[in-house]
């Protein structure tokens, strides 16, 4: 069965004083239709300028290389034209900040109508009538009264639930959710989570979710990439992931996060911080001066990837 | 060494402070740095020309020649004499200084008013800013040249009248920006850390408000240097700018419109001449504000 | 006993906002005992930072009064800058751009007349050592530096007042996983090392849970929950911190809780329910919820409740049918 995307060798490069700047590297990955693949990474990881990749929107003057291939289509071979026909009907996107991500000067029903006329071909009656559907669906309580008001006129978990109805509109294949849960109060986040969850198991929307967060992680992806410094850490099942991290970085991860109530010794801390990827040397794993388990080998060669177990990979010379 | 208590060992790219980084912007930026160069070429020579000029030639901007007026350029003269025989060319450089004089000064009176005002307004807020904000708002309405001219023709007219009428006329626009920068910055969190710290408010607005608003006050400063010198350029011609028997570029023009028909030189020469300088100081003020934009300083 | 060093009696703070008053904290109440850390939870909007701002008289305080060993803080609260300080939440924010770090830390001490001159640039170095910086970025300038070197600066800042209370607002919020972990522990070495007592901001229950001897749950200005903090994770009362607690996404081992999903949003503070403003979005609420303002009452020992369903009794309050 055709994977829905497919990812080989995805690099980003950009332009900086020092030579080239590759913020993503070697990155390679799959989603079937209907799996929810979750990448989650620190600031620096490269995980957003995946996602811009993907849609080809990697902003001036990063240049993209590999091979991105939505559908069986080459994506990196299309032109602009046809990336916008794609774009916002069969791949949209859900961003971090629904306040500047809305238009503060149109209704809400507006900016839904605006892709459903352009992909669907629908008249400004038809639209209307789609949008305010869309927005009961996403549970805006008096919806067709409420699909005239403006962005501003909605709390910020009623925004983020506009954003994802706006991405829904044209029942798209897959959904890319950038950090989509951010900057909501964490009663706000579940229920944002859960009706993403919903939506999609109704239209069978495969789902790339991004996020720092690893408990988001935990509970919304069937499987997950962990990224840093540009390229994929480790690569499992999500519960596998959990259950048996590989990778030093992961481990250091999870170790990382403080458990309410546990107060037994310090907090296990990562030294250091994240690298910047103009200055690291390439053939080195990027992780290597960080990492408790580093021997001489990482500093001196590029790790492979490796099979840890099940579809289960981990870029790394010790483990 | 725990990592806990290990320095944090980073590799610090070259040294940048907000001052290094807007100098490399402006750097950048072609026009502006020949128009400063322009800028300190003019002041460099308004300076030092007079003097070399009577080391070399002998003679002063107000020497009278009678028995060579009005004549063409030569060696001696190279822009020629006016309608007493005086030195063109020792008039220009010196018309350039105290122009260029006319300009800094007023507008440092200007920048000192403007500043002052601006940044209590701004500061303190409430009822006080209304009040003073309103009081601008009303000199506002005034016409400033009309304002000058009153004043230079009711009084005795001096250079520090003119400095000081001019001045207290243009101080408006900066107490407006000034304010409006108070205004965003005092609730930031520094500024909270500062009061935290225990510094005064006076301490405030000097150490912390203030140089954060440098960049746009000094744009605003390089521009209203040119604008002072054409005002007293125009109040020349009216016969009320500085008083002789010192001469500004406005009047040597006014001078020079006068024997516009016998020997244009007169006029043109330092009509030009404030051209170039009006152009070169816009164009520097253009450069400034590009280099010295507030959100400067990358975050990383 | 340990002495109480920070008392906070009935505080409140209100906005007037066109034509209306915002509640920000609307009648707030508890004592921090030396060497105590009291944990401030909340979601955005609840007024926690206000509250912070108001200890510290960085926000006029509508009524009520803030004691530190017992003597008031006046509005104008120099005299006290030597003993009570604050971290803050944006490391991008809370430098001033223009100063380099070296006039950023000494600040306190010149302007609250600790040091003499000379001895200025030592104590500088030795607060950056304290707090993990490296003494030869003293001349640099913030935006060198990275989230957490930053909220570094931001600390030892706070610690050249010498003070014995920090009041720290989410002070690793806008940072990264692996450098959260790291703030969290130097504050806390620094916390055993100096004996400071902190009350501590943040809308993360992990990092509150872990940091905190005590938690407050705050919403919509006011304290619902109070609590030691392992009890407060382990066995929450009030219906509103079973939903923070159980919207806590489990990872890896933890077992999962129940998940108990909030409906509707946070009502604004311009016009909060009447009676327990948690009403609108309680599972448990009842008619009689709307018509008196719960009191928060001790229910168990140091546990305390502001609900009108739980008491000492009846602790766990039982479902709505």
């Amino acid at each position: 069965m055709r994977p829905l995307l497919s990812v080989r060798d995805l690099q980003v490069t950009f332009p900086s004083n020092r030579g080239p700047s590759r913020v993503v590297q070697g990155v390679s990955f799959e989603v079937a239709e209907g799996e929810a693949l979750g990448i989650v990474g620190e600031s620096g990881s490269g995980k957003s300028i995946t996602s811009l990749a993907l849609l080809g929107m990697v902003p001036k003057p990063g240049a993209v290389d590999g091979d991105i291939l939505f559908e069986g289509r080459d994506m990196r071979s299309l032109g602009e034209k046809d990336l916008r026909a794609i774009r916002g009907s069969k791949l949209s996107m859900i961003f971090q900040d629904p306040m500047t991500s809305l238009n503060p000067f149109l209704p809400v029903w507006v900016q839904i109508a605006e892709v459903t006329r352009e992909h669907l071909g629908h008249s400004r009656a038809q639209a209307r009538d789609h949008a305010v559907h869309m927005l009961e669906t996403v549970g805006i309580p008096d919806a067709g009264a409420r699909a005239s008001q403006y962005p501003h006129q909605f709390s910020g978990g009623m925004r983020q639930r506009v954003m994802i109805a706006i991405s829904l509109a044209c029942k798209p294949r897959l959904l890319i959710a950038d950090e989509p849960t951010t900057a909501l109060d964490v009663t706000i986040q579940a229920q944002i989570l859960d009706l993403l969850r919903e939506r999609r198991r109704d239209s069978r929307a495969a789902l790339i979710l991004i996020t720092h967060d690893l408990g988001i992680i935990a509970e919304n992806a069937d499987r997950v990439l962990v990224m840093y410094a540009g390229r994929i850490m480790e690569s499992a099942p999500a519960a596998e992931l959990f259950r048996n991290p590989q990778n030093p970085y992961t481990r250091a991860l999870l170790r990382c996060i403080p458990e309410a109530g546990r107060r037994d010794g310090p907090l296990f801390q990562i030294a250091g911080q994240p690298p910047d990827v103009s200055a690291l040397p390439p053939n080195q794993c990027p992780f290597a001066d960080r990492c408790l388990e580093a021997v001489d080998r990482c500093r001196r060669e590029h790790p492979p990837y490796h099979r840890v177990g099940e579809d289960h990979w981990s870029l790394c010379w010790v483990r | 060494m725990s990592p806990a208590m290990a320095p944090d060992d980073f590799r610090l790219e070259e040294r940048s402070s907000p001052w290094r980084d807007a100098w490399r912007r402006f750097d950048r930026n072609r026009a502006a740095v020949v128009s400063g160069c322009i800028v300190a070429a003019i002041i460099l020579v308004s300076l030092a020309g007079p003097w070399l000029v009577r080391q070399y030639n002998g003679f002063e901007y107000d020497t009278l020649g009678l028995d060579n007026r009005l004549a063409d350029p030569t060696l001696l003269h190279p822009f020629g004499t006016d309608t007493l025989g005086r030195d063109l060319l020792a008039r220009v450089l010196y018309g350039c200084r105290i122009s260029l004089m006319v300009g800094f000064v007023s507008t440092l009176i200007s920048l000192v008013i403007g500043v002052s005002y601006g940044s209590v307004a701004g500061y303190f807020g409430g009822r006080l800013d209304e009040i003073m904000m309103r009081a601008v708002d009303i000199f506002y309405a005034l016409p400033d040249i009309l304002l000058v001219v009153i004043l230079m023709a009711l009084f005795d007219r001096s250079l520090g009248l003119l400095f000081l009428a001019l001045g207290a006329t243009s101080w408006l626009t900066t107490a407006r920006i000034v304010r409006g920068q108070v205004l965003s910055l005092k609730h930031e969190q520094f500024v909270d850390a500062a009061r935290c710290a225990g510094v005064s408010d006076g301490g405030i607005i000097l150490r912390h408000l203030l140089p954060n608003t440098i960049g746009p006050i000094i744009v605003y400063a390089t521009l209203t240097i040119p604008s002072i010198i054409l005002a007293e350029a125009f109040l020349s011609f009216l016969g009320l700018g500085v008083p002789p028997p010192a001469s500004s570029l406005g009047v040597l023009a006014s001078e020079g419109a006068e024997a516009i028909s016998v020997h244009p030189v007169l006029l043109i020469v330092p009509a030009v001449l404030m051209g170039i300088m009006l152009m070169a100081l816009n164009f520097l003020g253009d450069g400034l504000r590009d280099a010295l934009d507030p959100r400067a300083g990358r975050t990383q | 006993m340990p002495e109480t060093l920070l008392s906070v009696r009935d505080l409140k703070v209100h906005f007037p906002s066109r034509g209306a008053l915002v509640r920000a904290v609307d009648g707030v109440s508890f004592d921090i005992a030396a060497g105590e850390t009291l944990g401030l939870l909340g979601e955005s909007g609840c007024g926690k930072t206000t509250l912070g701002r108001a200890i510290l008289r960085l926000q006029r305080a509508t009524s009520g009064e803030v004691l530190y060993r017992g003597r008031r803080i006046p509005e104008d609260a120099r005299p006290f800058r030597r003993h009570i300080q604050m971290i803050f939440q944006d490391p991008y924010a809370s430098l001033d751009p223009r100063m380099t770090v070296e006039s950023i830390i000494a600040e306190p001490i010149r302007a609250l007349g600790i040091a003499h001159n000379g001895g200025t640039r030592l104590r500088v170095e030795h607060m950056m050592e304290m707090v993990g910086l490296s003494k030869r970025f003293a001349s640099r300038y913030p935006h060198e530096f990275s989230g957490g070197q930053r909220q570094r600066i931001g600390i030892a800042r706070a610690l050249a007042a010498e003070p014995d209370f920090i009041v720290a607002d989410e002070p690793i919020s806008a940072l990264d996983v692996s450098i959260q972990a790291q703030i969290l522990n130097l504050l806390e070495r620094l916390r055993d090392q100096l004996k400071l007592s902190y009350l501590f901001i943040s809308h993360d229950l992990r990092a509150v849970g872990r940091i905190a001897d005590r938690i407050a749950v705050m919403y919509l200005g006011e304290i619902v929950e109070l609590a030691p903090a392992a009890t407060l994770y382990a066995r929450p009362l009030m219906p509103y911190t079973k939903a923070l607690t159980s919207a806590l996404p489990a990872i890896g081992a933890a077992a999962a809780r129940k998940r108990m999903v909030l409906t509707g949003d946070v009502p604004s503070p311009l016009s909060p329910p009447s009676g327990c403003r948690f009403r609108t979005r309680c599972p448990y609420a009842v008619a009689e919820c709307a018509e008196s303002k719960p009191l928060l009452v001790e229910i168990e020992r140091g546990h305390w409740a502001a609900c009108s369903r739980i008491s000492p009794e009846r602790p766990e309050i039982e479902a709505v049918h």
